[in-house]
């Protein structure tokens, strides 16, 4: 296994507000990485500084062994490299087959491809993703209309449908009924090993991400607090201290 | 079946009207022209989302570049553009219809080249600040042109009148735009049912959304503009020939008038629809032939407060409304769907 | 060409015009950045942008125009414009500008240059096409040998607006409703859960907006020209000059301001008056760039 996300040194602050400094995490081609930490400790900027939302004051961010601290979001995630949102962002006004058939990867697309309608293989594959997420039989609703959780599910599903390399996923489980917690679970780990996409995933749900992550990192006040495997990281008493201490 | 029989009436109407309405084959014309630029603005109004005030600036363009090329056929512009010369200018039958097709085709793709070049560096803009953007290069292009000698500055251009029959030319006139209107309805018609018309619906509800996946949103939003330009391009070079003589001010780069107009056609119609830009051309074009006469000098204020009413009152338009009213025409049987694929399973 | 040239010479050679032109610039800048500040408020707190701004600088010009006409003190045409502008922007925003606020930025941007359409059109058909201005009977004062000249009316105009604008901002800071419009424009809800009535703030808002225009026109039609068509190219200005300061501040509008007069009366010189107008908007173009590059960097949009 070899790094595919390697973050340097990076800092951020927002004012005064010292959100992320000096942070250097990796990210293993084709494992699980999880990234935890009490609210405020910098989460949410280290994921945008990856993706591109904001400019980053210190440090390098490497994809595939290539800067990307200088570039634009579309450009990032031309390469492969995809998130999904804390708040989700689907395209509301549209039924949820439309929101799958818009996100078909445009990146791989020739002139031609893009001029042409959508193949049956396409619809199939739409089918087949909503059906993975459980969402088969809400299809034709418009998806301004699902409850928060699918259309969490939703997004996640159009992020399938884009075959990215890497997928950021910005608590996946926050507003999802606990009974469909472990279906998620299961749900990202295939997409894991049956869809080869490598995942870095913030979570709150200590549960879910010490099932899932092979390797985990943890933030407090914007400095890496601790890293290691999932049972290095729960005895880890600085982690427990900084989680103690935020409540 | 339903569908090819409303749709052969349409194209049996638009090639009879000339014939049972030979008073009005003037006003017809500017009625395809009206539903040309309304097609064209709901392309990146509509279903992009941006809302440009500047395509005017592609029909001016477009008639200045055909009319360079039309004279430059048979003469030396700055000659002829001289009115101080008083020369008397007179193309042959091979000079004006060579005109008006090379004068179309060069108004089309110069056009789309300006769309490239200007959107590069406005399509960053978004919301309002493209429109304003967009708003200022039409004013900005309107206000130098006409201080321009080389194509006639303030005083614009005159061209040679259709050789041949008065009433021919009206015909023919007639067809060009007609053919043209034609051609944009089965283009858009053909391009939202592609991936690209999907990918320009998605900026259009979410841009951010669609670059976090990846979509390459500058250009889709120039090749989308372009195409627009394209079109209103040549529908200005017919329009130069048409009307014979054109100033840059008042009738090119008419900011106010058919500029705004075509934003109008398209709320009044239905924004982000296929028919409705149509419908919305037709019906303001209509109101407009009837009663803009009666208004007495007020009509400016009529068409502004038209502006301001629809805008405010019934901004999504006939097909808005009929949507509302009755959803079925439009495929949205929502709930039943979800009956019968619960059914299958 | 070679005119642009001679022109740009001329600008070496006699230091002196470059003071004329900039004593110009600043004199009828100080004026626009007066209505961008207005623009930034309705801006800033109700989020509408007002493409009818320069139609109200306008309209204001007309009516101290008119009164003086029946024999007024120009003067006083200042307080008339802006107590009848206020009026004009109250009833305009009872009518439309109520009904857009919160819906998507084209629509109230489209609904106010439809106003921006009906108020230049019904100027037309009342006062004629016609450029207007006021003569004031005061002396030009001459410095340079001559070369510079300044008329008292402008500067009279100048410190009228540096009063009006000395005004709004000291309202804005010390009075109740100044301090109700500052807060809905940083949260609309928290201020209504405060018990503010922002329905009342917008449209004091507003109003209070379209007097400060109606007072600057009243003070350009002394010192400058006014037609019904020049309306467009004020609201351009404004959203230039706001543009490039940003919202809430103040020293970037007065700043801006002046720059936009300054840079307009250097591209009247250069090119010659036809391009004056064409050199308002390609300012807009140009600030959008900038601001766009700025922004690229930062690796946002301009929104």
């Amino acid at each position: 296994m070899n790094k595919i996300i390697e973050v340097k040194d990076v800092s951020k602050s927002y004012g005064g507000v010292v959100a992320n400094k000096d942070i250097s995490i990796e990210v293993q081609e084709g494992g699980i990485t999880g990234l935890i930490g009490p609210n405020g400790s910098g989460k949410t900027t280290l994921f945008n500084s990856i993706v591109g939302y904001h400019p980053i004051d210190g440090g390098s961010i490497k994809f595939q062994n290539q800067e990307i601290s200088k570039l634009q979001v579309q450009d990032i995630a031309r390469l492969g490299l995809l998130r999904t949102f804390q708040q989700t962002r689907i395209y509301g006004a549209m039924d949820c087959v439309q929101n799958m058939l818009i996100s078909l990867p445009h990146r791989k697309m020739s002139l031609n491809d893009m001029f042409s309608r959508n193949t049956k293989a396409d619809y199939e594959k739409a089918d087949r993703l909503l059906e993975f997420v459980g969402l088969y039989e809400k299809r034709f609703l418009r998806s301004g209309s699902l409850s928060f959780g699918q259309q969490k599910l939703l997004e996640f599903a159009m992020a399938l449908m884009n075959e990215p390399t890497v997928l950021l996923l910005d608590e996946p489980t926050a507003g999802i009924n606990p009974t469909l917690i472990n279906g998620l679970i299961d749900r990202l780990r295939r997409a894991n090993t049956e869809f080869g996409i490598t995942l870095f995933i913030i979570e709150h749900n200590m549960r879910v991400i010490m099932n899932m992550a092979d390797k985990m990192y943890c933030l407090a006040h914007g400095e890496l607090l601790a890293e290691g495997t999932p049972d290095e990281i729960q005895n880890d008493q600085r982690v427990i201290d900084a989680y103690l201490g935020a409540h | 079946m339903n569908k090819t029989l409303l749709y052969g009436i349409l194209i049996a109407g638009t090639i009879i009207a000339p014939f049972i309405l030979p008073d009005y084959r003037t006003q017809l014309a500017t009625m395809w022209l009206m539903i040309i630029v309304a097609l064209t603005w709901d392309m990146t109004g509509g279903q992009m989302g941006y809302n440009s005030l500047g395509n005017i600036f592609f029909y001016g363009t477009g008639m200045y570049v055909a009319a360079v090329v039309g004279i430059s056929l048979a003469y030396n512009v700055a000659d002829y553009t001289n009115a101080a010369g008083g020369g008397i200018y007179k193309f042959t039958d091979g000079q004006y219809f060579g005109g008006i097709f090379l004068g179309s085709i060069a108004a089309g793709l110069f056009c789309a080249a300006c769309a490239v070049i200007i959107g590069w560096i406005t399509f960053g803009l978004r919301g309002p600040y493209f429109a304003i953007g967009t708003l200022g290069v039409a004013i900005a292009a309107g206000e130098l042109v006409s201080n321009w000698d080389w194509v006639g500055g303030g005083q614009g251009i005159a061209l040679p009148v259709y050789p041949g029959d008065f009433n021919i030319g009206k015909i023919f006139f007639y067809f060009l735009f007609a053919g043209l209107g034609c051609a944009v309805f089965i283009f858009v018609k053909w391009l939202y049912s592609t991936r690209f018309g999907a990918a320009m619906n998605a900026i259009r509800d979410d841009e951010e959304k669609a670059e976090a996946m990846g979509i390459h949103t500058l250009r889709y939003k120039l090749i989308a503009w372009a195409m627009a330009a394209f079109f209103v391009g040549i529908a200005g070079a017919i329009s130069a020939f048409q009307l014979i003589h054109f100033e840059p001010l008042e009738t090119a780069y008419q900011t106010i008038n058919l500029g705004i107009f075509m934003v109008v056609c398209v709320l009044l119609g239905g924004k982000g629809t296929l028919w409705g830009p149509v419908i919305g051309a037709i019906m303001f074009h209509v109101f407009k032939e009837v009663t803009w006469n009666y208004l007495l000098g007020w009509q400016w204020v009529a068409l502004g407060a038209l502006i301001v009413v629809t805008v405010v009152y019934f901004q999504d338009g006939v097909m808005g409304w009929l949507m509302l009213k009755r959803p079925e025409w439009f495929g949205m049987k929502v709930e039943q769907k979800t009956a019968s694929a619960e059914a299958v399973k | 060409m070679d005119q642009v040239l001679g022109n740009i010479d001329l600008l070496f050679q006699f230091p002196v015009v470059n003071v004329k032109i900039l004593m110009d610039g600043l004199m009828i800048g100080a004026l626009f950045a007066v209505a961008a500040y207005g623009l930034a408020l309705v801006w800033g707190v109700m989020n509408v942008k007002n493409l009818a701004q320069g139609d109200f600088v306008i309209a204001g010009g007309y009516v101290s125009w008119w009164l003086a006409q029946k024999g007024l003190p120009p003067l006083l045409g200042v307080p008339i414009a802006f107590i009848v502008l206020w009026g004009v922007g109250w009833v305009l925003y009872k009518l439309v500008i109520s009904r857009v606020i919160g819906r998507d930025l084209f629509t109230s941007l489209l609904a106010t240059f439809g106003i921006a359409i009906m108020i230049a059109q019904i100027l037309n058909l009342i006062f004629g096409s016609d450029t207007q201005s006021i003569k004031l009977p005061y002396d030009t004062l001459y410095f340079f040998d001559g070369f510079v000249d300044v008329p008292i009316a402008k500067l009279i105009g100048v410190i009228m607006a540096a009063t009006l604008a000395t005004g709004v901002v000291v309202f804005m800071k010390k009075s109740r409703m100044g301090q109700a419009i500052r807060a809905t424009a940083q949260d609309p809800r928290a201020a209504r859960v405060m018990g503010i009535d922002t329905e009342k703030v917008y449209a004091f808002t507003f109003s209070l907006n379209s007097a400060i225009c109606g007072a600057a026109g009243a003070i350009i039609v002394m010192v400058w020209l006014i037609q019904p068509f020049y309306g467009i190219t004020y609201s351009i200005r404004s959203f230039v000059i706001v543009t490039a300061a940003g919202l809430g501040n103040l020293p970037g509008v007065i700043a801006a301001g002046l720059g936009i007069g300054a840079l307009e009366q250097y591209g009247a010189h250069i090119f010659g008056i036809g391009y004056q107008q064409a050199v308002a908007v390609l300012l807009l173009l140009l600030v959008l760039l900038v601001r766009l590059a700025q922004q690229r960097r930062n690796r946002q949009v301009l929104q």
